[in-house]
């Protein structure tokens, strides 16, 4: 893997809050941060410090009130509703806390649904979908379902779905905070091994310190601004 | 994503069975009920639809429905013949009277009187014995259903059996004798239906200075029965309808002036609102429990119009299945009854309807879920 020095997001006095009035809550306070192309980022802090909200403001699925996200160059606010809809589709992997699996769907079938989204043939979408499976070690498990695999095995899947359309962004949610300690190692080394590669960037959601060491950087954010970026945990 | 879309659905196989039993239930319901409201309703005109043979009737003005019997003068029936584009018209006699069973018990009957040279108007199916035995004296012929119910025979041991051919029965003191068994649709009350000649029929009615109940015409050919029906009224003054036509006056009059349609649109309409909120209901607690997967689904990139697109392939599957369903249990419960004095008639017309009550259903549910969908924030997907 190779970090280059190009921006693959850029995010500049980036405010985000929730509610009116009284019930105002604010979630970003000015956030300015830069994310390399071809590294692994990690978002550090403790609950509630607006992690959550500046994944979902960096993958176009919120808005930001203030300030400007660049995304491979891209300005998020310059996106309609539907130009980032397809946009995400094409640019972005997820891989959520709680894997997100559709349950009456084989493994293989769940890996396919972004190709399926880019209305990739199903045979074609499901063949790609098993390399894929194979790539994360799970060649023999592409007609189980979902209730038929660890933990484990389902985020494995999960990382599957969220690289089988090769996505230059992959955004992940807590994604070892459902698994045991070394499970969620398996599935990080699993990440650096497969997910980083070219070009493409990983930006991780986590508040669990047993896996810090497996980033590049790690931006700790603390009451809705990013107050630190260190390249090793030992610096937080 | 359509077999992503069938297998979210089919997947949560409690959820989808309460869906398709909700539509199901509806459709049976709308179906079934319908079915019999059409077989209810087609019985006020089975003495119209079982005379195929007259293009046209002739009645008094003042005629409203078929059992609406305002008599008309012997001579109007000459009148009649007399019009241009008339091949041939025909007296017929019908009205209700009384006859006397075996055990001193008597029985309201139908009796139409038919031409007694041609004898049009007779039945056109017969079970047993022959249309033209009515020549005989005293004959009469009676319906199958009748023959073996209401008219039956009892037996000095209490037991009934059919009424034969030979058998006699009492019509209003007169004596009739048995030549033959027809099989005739049912009446509207489920009288006895008794066919003899015109001239007899009239020697069985109370004594009146009219019985011609109406003038049976046929078109010569080339002449529209229309037409003919718009140059009788002119010439006799007489009202005229074409069989058809007079079947919808008859059936008008039935929907108009009695509570049928009402108490028949009403559990038809409780079908459709039980359905409704079964099936609404199951299949917005099937897209909440989803929606977890449909904001993923947001999330990596599909359109709300993509998830529209899901959503109502979902309820179009479970509409025509439960449809379907509805439809064939309703099929079976006609058959089943078939023999029966139950009404029930499911033409292909009433198929359209509760298909059309169906689509509504299954429109109402996946727009609520839709609307949900649709104001879905991805960002949901986030939360643990």
């Amino acid at each position: 893997m190779s970090i280059t020095a190009t921006s693959a997001v850029t995010l500049r006095g980036v405010k985000k809050s929730y509610g009116v009035g009284e019930a105002r809550v604010t979630a970003l306070r000015g956030v300015d941060l830069d994310v390399r192309s071809g590294e692994l980022m990690m978002l550090v802090g403790p609950s509630g410090c607006g992690k959550t909200t500046l994944i979902s403001v960096i993958a176009g699925i919120l808005d930001a009130d203030e300030g400007t996200c660049s995304v491979f160059g891209r300005e998020m606010h310059a996106l309609s509703g539907s130009a980032k809809t397809l946009w995400r589709g094409a640019t972005l992997g997820f891989v959520f806390q709680a894997f997100n699996l559709l349950p009456s769907l084989t493994a293989a079938e769940n890996v396919a649904v972004p190709l399926l989204l880019r209305d990739v043939p199903r045979a074609q979408a499901v063949e790609r979908a098993t390399e894929m499976l194979a790539r994360v070690g799970l060649g023999d498990r592409a007609r189980s379902r979902p209730s038929q695999l660890s933990g484990g095995q389902q985020q494995r899947v999960a990382i599957a779905r969220a690289l089988v359309h090769e996505p230059r962004l992959i955004v992940c949610d807590e994604p070892t905070s459902a698994l045991d300690h070394h499970t969620g190692a398996s599935v990080m080394e699993l990440m650096r091994e497969v997910a980083l590669g070219g070009d493409r960037t990983l930006i991780v959601v986590t508040h669990d310190a047993r896996i810090f060491s497996y980033a590049d950087r790690i931006a700790a954010m603390d009451d809705g601004q990013v107050t630190r970026v260190v390249r090793s945990p030992s610096e937080l | 994503m359509n077999f992503v879309a069938l297998a979210m659905l089919v997947g949560d196989r409690a959820k989808y069975i309460g869906i398709l039993i909700g539509i199901t239930f509806a459709s049976l319901l709308i179906t079934q009920q319908s079915s019999i409201f059409t077989g209810i309703m087609s019985r006020t005109y089975a003495t119209i639809t079982d005379l195929p043979t007259p293009d046209v009737w002739v009645m008094d003005q003042k005629v409203q429905y078929i059992d609406d019997l305002k008599p008309l003068q012997d001579t109007e029936l000459y009148r009649v013949r007399g019009v241009e584009g008339v091949e041939w018209a025909t007296p017929l006699y019908k009205g209700l009277l009384k006859a006397r069973l075996s055990n001193g018990n008597f029985q309201s009957c139908v009796v139409i009187g038919v031409d007694d040279a041609t004898l049009i108007g007779a039945p056109v199916e017969m079970v047993e014995g022959r249309v033209e035995d009515l020549r005989q004296n005293d004959a009469v012929i009676v319906d199958e259903h009748s023959a073996k119910g209401k008219l039956a025979r009892v037996l000095p041991d209490g037991s009934r059996a059919p009424l034969r051919i030979g058998d006699s029965l009492e019509v209003n003191d007169h004596r009739g004798v048995v030549v033959g068994i027809c099989k005739v649709s049912r009446t509207f009350q489920s009288q006895p239906v008794v066919y003899t000649t015109f001239s007899r029929a009239t020697t069985f009615a109370p004594r009146e200075r009219k019985l011609l109940s109406f003038v049976l015409a046929k078109a010569k050919p080339g002449v529209d029965p229309h037409e003919l029906c718009a140059r009788i009224q002119r010439a006799t003054g007489l009202l005229a309808h074409t069989g058809e036509d007079f079947k919808w006056v008859t059936m008008r009059y039935f929907l108009k002036y009695t509570g049928i349609p009402i108490n028949f649109g009403m559990s038809v309409l409780l079908g459709f609102l039980v359905g409704t909120i079964i099936a609404g209901q199951t299949f917005f607690n099937f897209t909440l429990d989803n929606l977890r997967h449909f904001g993923a689904l947001k999330a990596m990139g599909a359109t709300n119009w993509r998830l529209v697109k899901m959503i109502l392939l979902q309820a179009l599957l479970v509409g025509v299945i439960g449809w379907g369903m509805g439809v064939g249990g309703a099929a079976a419960f006609g058959r089943l009854t078939a023999n029966t004095e139950l009404a029930f008639r499911m033409p292909w017309q009433l198929l359209g309807v509760s298909g059309a009550a169906v689509l509504i259903i299954c429109s109402i549910s996946a727009l609520i879920c839709i609307w949900k969908v649709a104001r879905l924030e991805p960002a949901i997907v986030f939360k643990g």
